[in-house]
């Protein structure tokens, strides 16, 4: 299935070699401005690719999103107000860390629901074993008391 | 006339399968023992017709034989003999041959030692294992046809994708499919006990080996495909949450589910009804993970030739093998009996928390990669759900996992004591914390990091200590320790080692943290610091392969001044399909690894180099290895018990209970 991961890669590679993800000349001089960009720019998706980031990514497109990272960031944006910028222009899919709001509500509750799920279903069996602990133990078959006998008398 | 006679083979194949998914079923309903003994050499059979199938598409490739569409698409005469091999299954219609092959491996195994189980359990197991090759023969024939001619052969092949013409090809699809399909046995064990209603400890005992090597063969692929992205992809990353990753982790995390809840249905004949539906649960991801890599529905963007008709025919086998195997479910749970009691702190206990920890993660790992897809169906809405997401919600669901494992290893069966077994780790505790601060003080920030390796490092010696605890339990009398440490049940190492192996996974994880990274252009002659190193650039040539040009950088690593080792990351070109690809050059320091890759070549006679010093990383990889020798050790002594349950045959019920693991 790797292999399959590899081949949409190289499929994406295979349309134009130009670009490369986060190249020399796209790094800023200042490097706290810089290890910002690196930060947003893990969180953002390449829009073309297939599930990576633009931090990842060699397509041209991802170029041109770091470079807007780093202009929107040298120009004096906050980290917020960059992904604002982004997400107004190209939605919520462009999140690889999708927001909180109703649509994605289940999404985040998830973990948690299923946990609980589970844990109510654990404690619900527990009571229902526990009441059924009483039960008596099946009694042996006739054969079976047989062979109990047989092997005690051999004792 | 040798392609003909694989793709008759494969036609017989799915004729033998309908037989044998028919006739040993009606056996074991109607205990007729002649129908039943069908099942056996038709599995056998199966498996040669499959094998010969196979071995003449791999001979279409190895003479490249082009008037087979196949292997005009995915060959070429000029390639290395290793890659024309693998590039049978570098492609789908190979690789679902592979997946075949590899199903009708595990059904002739199951023949093989049939003998040991009821004829009826056999029979049963073989049938249903016959109706899911059934399906995916018939999808090969009509789909996917790997043997389809070409009206006017070309002189040369297209050659496999460059990305493929990799050792990785030839170990990491084989490794997993083994997992993948591996489960299908515990499957169709779990579908046979639900057919013939009967299910007990005994039955978890054959089950058990199955799911073990399933389970090993599973980690060891996952592991072998993540080390394969690593050092091609580029950027050094070894898990992206990738759906067609998740889509492996989800059975594993199912699996890994099953081959604890067998443990305690095994001992204490306890969790049938949960162990049963774990079987079902397993395979079925397996399946989900083989229609959404196959059919395209994931990657609508950039899905290459994805035929509709391949999608929908992989949903109907999943729609059936799912909902027929959750139909039975239901309709025969309830007849299941429940055996042993236990409370809540006890083996049993520690063991139903790893189960519902695991299967909450798988749960979170399935909602994440279909709410998208969902989403998208139901609302036109788009959103991403990436790593972000499943860092933070499976990290959080597997940080209790890592801090109980070791604890629940200390707890007795049927009722425990916490604070005993918390006190038999004090050990371990004292020695994640002298690491955790040890590290946190050499290596600076995250602490995180730090916080994690301590807790790896708790999981490591916590693995142990029971063992340790066992062997020195008589004192410290050498003789006496070895005669102890002889004494202990395989398995025993085999759920330290795992266990470790695990925690040695957490360690090179945590430690990516401290890696340390540099994106700079050079020329022949630069030297450039990384971390505690310096590289050089001493020279740029180029070399002819095969079916590639490359050029190689030869570059020098330095440590204080002094030499410590040559790096050779290289770029090919290939010709044939007019594709480039990275070579990242690789040198393994203790345990962490100087990572380069050149991805760019200037106008100017520059090269972007990206370079990375990645400390532990190893140990991510070598932590999935130990989990797999553990799975194997494991194994030795479960064909060793069961050799011994043969003897003691045939109504005892079961062996007598042996020492708790």
């Amino acid at each position: 299935m790797r292999a399959l991961r590899a081949l949409m890669f190289a499929l994406l590679l295979a349309v134009p070699m130009a670009a490369q993800a986060v190249q020399p000349n796209e790094i800023l001089p200042d490097p706290k401005l810089e290890a910002r960009a690196r930060d947003l720019s893990s969180g953002l998706r390449c829009l073309v690719c297939q599930n990576q980031s633009i931090d990842d990514s060699n397509a041209p497109l991802a170029r041109d999103l770091r470079l807007i990272v780093r202009e929107r960031l040298q120009a004096g944006d906050s980290d917020d107000e960059v992904m604002r910028y982004l997400v107004a222009r190209y939605g919520d899919f462009i999140l690889l860390k999708p927001p909180f709001k109703a649509s994605t509500a289940l999404l985040w509750a998830a973990p948690a629901l299923v946990l609980l799920l589970g844990l109510g279903w654990l404690v619900a069996s527990a009571r229902r074993r526990r009441g059924a602990q009483a039960e008596p133990a099946t009694p042996l078959s006739a054969e079976e008391s047989a062979r109990l006998a047989a092997a005690l008398k051999d004792e | 006339m040798i392609v003909e006679t694989g793709h008759y083979a494969l036609v017989l194949a799915f004729a033998l399968a309908l037989v044998q998914g028919t006739i040993p079923l009606w056996g074991s309903l109607a205990g007729d023992r002649a129908l039943m003994a069908v099942a056996a050499p038709a599995s056998i059979m199966q498996f040669l017709l499959t094998a010969l199938s196979f071995g003449a598409l791999t001979y279409a490739y190895v003479v490249s034989d082009f008037s087979l569409v196949n292997v005009v698409e995915n060959s070429h005469s000029l390639k290395p003999l290793v890659y024309k091999i693998s590039g049978v299954w570098g492609n789908h219609e190979g690789s679902m041959l592979l997946w075949v092959l590899i199903l009708a491996l595990f059904g002739a195994l199951v023949a093989l030692r049939a003998r040991r189980m009821p004829d009826d359990l056999a029979a049963s197991v073989l049938a249903v294992q016959a109706w899911i090759s059934g399906a995916f023969l018939l999808f090969i024939l009509l789909t996917s046809n790997p043997f389809a001619r070409i009206a006017t052969p070309p002189m040369e092949g297209r050659d496999l994708n460059p990305i493929l013409q990799d050792p990785g090809l030839a170990i990491h699809p084989p490794l997993l499919y083994l997992g993948y399909v591996g489960f299908s046995i515990t499957f169709s064990f779990a579908a046979a006990a639900l057919i013939n209603g009967r299910i007990d400890a005994q039955w978890a005992r054959w089950v058990r080996p199955w799911t073990l090597i399933a389970w090993m063969f599973l980690t060891i692929g996952i592991a072998m495909g993540s080390y394969w992205a690593y050092y091609t992809l580029g950027w050094g990353g070894f898990w992206f949450w990738d759906p067609v990753e998740n889509a492996s982790l989800m059975p594993w995390l199912a699996g890994t589910a099953l081959l604890h809840s067998a443990l305690v249905m095994e001992k204490r004949d306890a969790l049938k009804v949960w162990t049963i539906f774990l079987a079902i649960l397993a395979f079925s991801l397996s399946l989900l993970g083989t229609f959404l890599v196959r059919s395209g529905v994931l990657t609508s963007v950039h899905s290459f030739a994805s035929d509709p008709r391949r999608g929908v025919f992989i949903l109907a086998i999943l729609v059936f093998f799912i909902g027929g195997s959750l139909a039975l479910f239901a309709l025969r749970a309830s007849t299941l009996k429940q055996g042993g009691i236990f409370a809540p702190v006890s083996r049993e206990g520690a063991l139903v928390l790893n189960n519902l920890l695991l299967t909450s993660s798988c749960a979170t790992v399935f909602i994440g990669t279909l709410y998208p897809l969902a989403l998208e169906a139901l609302t036109d809405a788009k959103i991403s759900v990436g790593p972000p997401f499943f860092n933070f919600t499976v990290g959080l669901l597997f940080l209790p996992i890592f801090l109980f494992m070791p604890l629940g290893q200390m707890l007795a069966w049927k009722r425990g004591r916490l604070l005993g077994a918390a006190q038999r780790l004090t050990f371990a505790v004292a020695i994640a914390l002298v690491a955790g601060l040890f590290l946190a003080a050499a290596n600076g920030e995250p602490a995180g990091a730090a916080a994690l390796a301590g807790l790896a490092m708790f999981v490591i010696v916590g693995a142990f200590v029971d063992v340790a605890g066992r062997v020195t339990g008589g004192g410290f009398s050498l003789a006496l320790m070895a005669r102890r440490a002889a004494g202990l049940p395989l398995s025993a190492y085999g759920t330290a080692l795992a266990h470790a192996g695990m925690g040695l996974t957490l360690f090179g994880i945590a430690a990516t943290g401290w890696g340390v990274e540099r994106v700079i252009s050079m020329r022949a002659g630069d030297t450039a610091a990384l971390g505690p190193f310096t590289v050089t650039l001493d020279d740029l040539s180029q070399r002819q392969g095969p079916n590639y040009r490359e050029t190689v950088g030869a570059m020098t690593l330095r440590s204080d001044g002094v030499e410590i080792g040559r790096v050779n990351p290289s770029r090919k070109f290939y010709t044939s399909r007019q594709m480039t690809t990275t070579d990242a050059g690789l040198k393994t320091i203790s345990l962490g690894q100087v990572h380069i890759v050149m991805p760019e070549q200037n106008p100017d006679g520059s090269v972007d180099v990206r370079m990375y010093w990645k400390p532990y990383v190893a140990l991510i990889w070598l932590g999935a290895l130990l989990m797999f020798l553990g799975g194997g050790v494991s194994l030795a002594d479960r064909r060793l018990r069961i050799g011994v349950a043969k003897r003691a045959q045939p109504r005892v019920r079961g062996p007598a209970p042996l020492p708790a693991e």
